[in-house]
């Protein structure tokens, strides 16, 4: 049979495409369904993030890391607030340590039931969204009973966090755990998980070698979806996290090839496990006291200096990067947001010439990434 | 714009008469003219009498003098199938009044043809409404939602208020788009659902024309969806659109060959093409219904299940409109009433295969328990039970046919969505297989068997048919 050549078409997806998980845009170079090359193009949400700090004083700017990884606010909040703390030297009461790490990983679980719910959604399963949106909502009804809201929360500051957390929110949130884990995790698992349709679209599809992954900055699930077991919270724990027992799950080719979307999208699934695990023991040690320094509350003035300070959020490393000239104002804040390093493997694994426009919106998914924060 | 928004519902409709008035005419020529012979306009049975050993002459052929004033007649019935038979009535209600006389032939059949047209459109019509309710609410249900509650009862009425929403909408047509493929696509797409509805019962002797090839016109005249989705996706002048005109042609043309193998194998064991035969074939308990005859039919019918989701582009076979992917695929840049009709035609299209594989492998409108279908089927029947089991008999269909439809609302919001490349693996390499064995196993089995229900066990243990 003679070679017979098509044209190629240049398509344009998004920057307003459902699977796009906001304003992105990918130029796609495809042969039929055959994705051949990628180009993505980003800046759509850029809202000068880290120009706006250094006109606002220190308190001011935590509102602005909110709307960075909207998804899951707390990590960020978390790592800003602990860089000028780092810079301070300021020591923060065990109340408010054991109440940052609790809405941290509620707020991990929210996000990764987001990243799960999406993710079904753009391999065209609608149900699990529902069931996701349905659980995340009783963590963010805790989080509104917490500070009164339940997206953008501001709620973890320098010197400790806004309000305490009162008795009636601890039962709320141990009666989460015990409603979530292991019943729900196991009902996503029999819905989309081990299901064949998905396996099949998600296993072997654009497989993330540990190398690429490493040499492009990928972090997070993503990057311990490639077998990689790093992660912040063991590794260099920050706050008290040295304190619990968990586990670190990685990518183990389970289904297919070790990095594949199946591996990113169960390191997801089982970091869930190991948020509650967390949130158990932080409510059984949960000490009494201050839930706050009232002092850093009222304003804060770090010394001269530098410093650079990285949690790990829902998506991987949340890092900040601050200069203070001794001002009540920063300097300069430079934002290190993981979504803007796992997004920029996206043109490595789609430009291989095996993977099709339908895999295409499977890896964006698989990358779990939140535009507010590639573009900040 | 200040197009006429109705355009396209009113020229589908036309055209949707024009199509099937034909298939009405075609028989009639062949029966009998209407002042002839009450009671005998025309008769399936001739060729379900290829089968039925000792089938009586078609009453066409019997002299029946007009005696119109008598009701028992008017419901005319036919003596080896019995049951209420609509056509003639309507012929002798013709002659009751006297206007067989008055008004010349030919607008007595234009008059049925009009009723039988607005009859189909106005189920269709209909049973989208409701289609479209129910998948909300079933998708509701599983996923945790109430889904429309506010207009009417449960949200009974929300298609409704959406459908007037939808005649309101600006008309618009991309500037680039071909305007006449672009306006023609949707009434072509609903036509071609539209004319499969020609051979298709909705009871028993309900049915806009019992054709004698009506299988293999339903499985023939499909195709014309397929253009038209083409000429959609095509016109549109949209990549997006053309990427899902390219996965739908690709798909229903594939899906058709698995589809067309169950046909010709519940043919081989009806031995006939006429959807009336083949139900009237399955008479009697519930085992011999062909999904029950034997294991080669029963796994064609799954086949016939699968595949049929694909033919209507439902999930997990609903790669043409992907919403993740590709938007809405070939009808992303249509609106209003356009966008309505495709809408219209995916939920009539839903039916339809349901009532297909109704027919074809789950009894059709016998509901396998014998007694009950034996109401009013004896040739001295009083009309009260003739017209009871009438009713009976359409309501167990159309049932059925739901229940089918509400499986594939269920398997919609259950499953994801495969790949192109997976789509089609599935079907040249499982599903085209396993039917083409399943047609030469099934009629083998017959052969041996004699097409004894329940793979030959009731018949083994004396229990009749």
């Amino acid at each position: 049979m003679p070679d017979i050549k098509t044209e190629e078409m240049l398509l344009n997806m998004g920057p307003q495409h459902p699977s796009t998980h906001g304003v992105f845009r990918v130029v796609v170079r495809t042969d039929g369904e055959m994705v051949l090359e990628t180009e993505s193009h980003i800046g759509y949400l850029h809202r000068c993030f880290e120009k706006v700090a250094e006109n606002n004083n220190y308190l001011q700017v935590v509102p602005y890391t909110d709307r960075m990884d909207y998804l899951c606010a707390m990590a960020n909040n978390l790592g800003y607030a602990q860089t000028v703390e780092k810079l301070m030297q300021l020591q923060v009461p065990e109340r408010a340590e054991h109440i940052r790490v609790i809405v941290t990983e509620l707020n991990r679980i929210a996000s990764h039931l987001m990243a799960f719910g999406t993710y079904g959604m753009d391999i065209g399963a609608m149900t699990p969204f529902l069931y996701a949106f349905r659980d995340r909502e009783m963590i963010l009804k805790i989080f509104e009973k917490l500070c009164g809201q339940r997206l953008n929360y501001s709620y973890v500051r320098i010197g400790g966090v806004t309000f305490d957390i009162t008795d009636e929110i601890v039962a709320d949130i141990a009666r989460f755990c015990e409603y979530f884990e292991p019943s729900i995790i196991k009902e996503y698992n029999d819905l989309l998980s081990y299901n064949g349709i998905f396996i099949s679209r998600t296993a072997n599809v654009g497989v993330l070698p540990v190398e690429l992954a490493i040499s492009y900055g990928v972090t997070g699930p993503s990057l311990r979806g490639s077998g990689l077991k790093r992660d912040l919270r063991k590794d260099e724990p920050s706050s008290i996290y040295d304190r619990f027992e968990f586990d670190v799950p990685v990518g183990t080719g389970e289904m297919g090839t070790i990095g594949d979307c199946w591996d990113r999208y169960m390191v997801r699934i089982r970091e869930m496990t190991e948020s509650v695990k967390i949130i158990r023991q932080a409510l059984d040690a949960l000490p009494p006291g201050e839930f706050c320094d009232k002092k850093a509350f009222r304003g804060v003035k770090p010394p001269k200096g530098e410093v650079y300070h990285k949690v790990e959020g829902a998506r991987g490393e949340v890092g900040f990067y601050l200069v203070s000239d001794g001002t009540n104002k920063p300097y300069r804040v430079k934002a290190r947001g993981p979504s803007f390093s796992n997004i920029s493997v996206l043109d490595a694994l789609t430009s291989r010439g095996d993977c099709m426009v339908a895999d295409m919106v499977a890896i964006i998914g698989s990358l779990d990434i939140v535009m507010g924060e590639v573009d900040r | 714009m200040t197009r006429p928004r109705n355009t396209a519902i009113l020229a589908s409709a036309c055209i949707a008469l024009s199509v099937l008035g034909p298939a009405l005419w075609a028989q009639e020529a062949a029966g009998t003219a209407p002042t002839a012979a009450p009671g005998a306009a025309q008769d399936g049975s001739a060729v379900g009498g290829i089968v039925q050993s000792g089938a009586v002459p078609a009453p066409a052929a019997e002299p029946a003098p007009p005696t119109a004033a008598d009701l028992a007649k008017r419901y005319g019935t036919i003596p080896e199938q019995g049951g209420l038979y609509l056509q003639a009535g309507f012929y002798q209600l013709v002659d009751a009044l006297g206007l067989a006389v008055t008004l010349p032939e030919w607008l007595v059949v234009l008059v049925a043809l009009l009723v039988v047209c607005l009859l189909v459109f106005g189920f269709i019509n209909v049973f989208a409404l409701f289609a479209v309710w129910l998948e909300r609410k079933v998708s509701a249900h599983i996923q945790c939602r109430l889904g429309p509650m506010e207009v009417g009862p449960h949200g009974l009425l929300q298609t409704i208020a959406d459908g007037i929403k939808l005649t309101a909408k600006e008309d618009i047509i991309p500037r680039l788009a071909d305007r006449p493929l672009y306006i023609l696509a949707p009434i072509l797409v609903f036509t071609g659902v539209l004319i499969r509805f020609v051979p298709l019962p909705f009871g028993q002797h309900l049915v806009a024309s019992d054709l004698d090839l009506g299988l293999f016109f339903v499985a023939a005249v499909g195709t014309v969806e397929v253009i038209g989705v083409i000429m959609a996706g095509w016109s549109s002048n949209n990549k997006w659109s053309l990427f899902g005109t390219i996965r739908t042609a690709t798909q229903m043309v594939s899906y058709e060959i698995p589809i067309g193998f169950a046909f010709v194998a519940v043919i081989a064991c009806a031995g006939s093409f006429s959807l009336q035969d083949i139900v009237n074939q399955q008479r009697g308990w519930f085992w011999n219904w062909y999904v029950l005859v034997n294991p080669f039919l029963t796994i064609l019918s799954i086949v016939y299940l699968t595949a049929s989701l694909a033919e209507c582009k439902r999930a997990p076979f609903d790669l043409p409109e992907a919403e993740s992917e590709l938007v809405s695929g070939f009808h992303t840049e249509y609106t209003g009433m356009r966008f309505g009709l495709f809408f219209l035609s995916e939920y009539a299209a839903m039916y339809l295969v349901s009532a297909v594989a109704v027919v074809i492998f789950f009894g059709g409108w016998w509901s396998g328990i014998r007694p009950l279908d034996d109401i009013g089927m004896s040739p001295g029947s009083p009309p009260a039970a003739a017209i009871a089991g009438f009713l009976l008999k359409a309501a167990v269909f159309v049932t059925k046919a739901v229940v089918l439809v509400f499986v594939q609302v269920w398997v919609r919001w259950t499953l994801p969505r495969v790949r192109l490349d997976q789509m089609m693996h599935l079907c040249w390499k499982v599903l085209l297989p396993i039917s083409l064995v399943c047609l030469v196993g099934s009629t083998l089995w017959q052969m041996a068997s004699g097409g004894a229900g329940l793979y030959g066990i009731p018949a083994l243990l004396g229990l009749g048919s």
